[in-house]
């Protein structure tokens, strides 16, 4: 397992880190560099890759237990029983086909907001601070529905990711349809 | 002749630049373009290393004072960022190059730091099935 914190500083989620005691690497993506190349708009999101470096499974949301079942509505052991049967068995959960046919590509416009968020950063680590709220607003105007760019920019912006602005950005997102990942259908063995 | 020291973010890469700012638009000179970027204008277009971008309305991008950087991110269909107070612009990478990559489901390779600073790579864990899952403290 490989994770990683789109968070804006290593100190975000050390505490998190610290305590789960990882053996395997956790990684810190200020820049939101893994969130441009694999098209991640939400977390958790979950990708596998196998041996020879090929995606086997697209984005996902997943979750790694029932802790926060009641507010999303999801099992996590489906996911980790199709987990393990891959790791153990080296069951496949896909075919290449339907793995290109789950994926949700981005559209230039998303890019323009990965691309105002990338300036945004940059004016924000050279103390532009003024600027860089511009930026990152206007990459949450191009990208709404990204939680990465939009919520991800709360705690830089000194706004309260958990507060009133994530609540309208929730309730927007909400009458929008909720927007988000195809479930993938996952076989139930 | 440029009036203006502009920084430039071409994926991730930094520099500073000389460029020429008319009203709302941003001139380089041809060589500072391909000093800055690595594109260089050719009579077919833009070229860099083995691969040409054609440029159909030539006039519109390249005038004087210079190549027009909104114009020329436009011919490379990439995403243009461009603060003209700060004097600071980020080209970032086309939705058309992103697809491409995921579509070969080559998983992208990326190099991050841990808590401790030190660097790794998707690609040293090459041979081995990774889950890779992405999270936040928001």
């Amino acid at each position: 397992m490989i994770t990683v914190a789109l968070d804006r500083c290593a100190d975000d989620p050390r505490p998190f880190i610290e305590a789960a005691a990882p053996t395997h690497p956790s990684l810190i993506d200020s820049e939101h560099l893994v969130a441009d190349l694999y098209r991640i708009i939400n977390v958790p999101t979950v990708v596998w890759i196998d041996e020879r470096g090929r995606i086997a499974r697209p984005n996902d949301v997943a979750f790694g237990n029932d802790t926060f079942k009641d507010l999303h509505g999801m099992e996590s052991a489906p996911h980790l029983n199709a987990l393990r049967r891959w790791v153990m068995e080296g069951q496949m959960p896909l075919d290449e086909q339907q793995v290109r046919a789950l994926q949700v590509l981005p559209t230039p416009e998303e890019q323009l907001g990965r691309t105002e968020f990338s300036l945004a950063w940059y004016l924000h680590r050279n103390g532009r601070t003024a600027a860089a709220q511009r930026h990152f607003v206007r990459a949450g105007e191009l990208a709404p529905h990204d939680f990465t760019i939009r919520r991800g920019s709360m705690p830089i912006r000194g706004l309260d990711p958990m507060g009133p602005d994530f609540a309208e950005m929730y309730m927007e997102w909400v009458q929008a349809g909720r927007p988000y990942y195809r479930s993938i259908p996952i076989k139930i063995v | 002749m440029a009036n203006e020291t502009f920084t430039l973010i071409d994926d991730g890469r930094i520099c500073e630049t000389g460029a020429t700012v008319s009203g709302d638009r941003v001139y380089l000179t041809p060589a500072a373009l391909q000093a800055a970027l690595g594109w260089e204008l050719k009579p077919q277009g833009f070229c860099k290393d083995d691969r040409c971008v054609l440029v159909h309305d030539r006039a519109a991008v390249c005038n004087d004072p210079g190549v027009d950087l909104a114009g020329f991110a436009a011919v490379l269909s990439r995403p243009l960022a461009i603060d003209l107070e700060e004097r600071v612009a980020c080209l970032g990478t086309s939705a058309a190059d992103r697809s491409t990559q995921l579509a070969s489901l080559d998983a992208p390779d990326f190099t991050l730091p841990d808590l401790n600073g030190t660097m790794q790579a998707l690609s040293d864990y090459r041979g081995k099935k990774v889950l890779l899952v992405a999270y936040a403290s928001w």
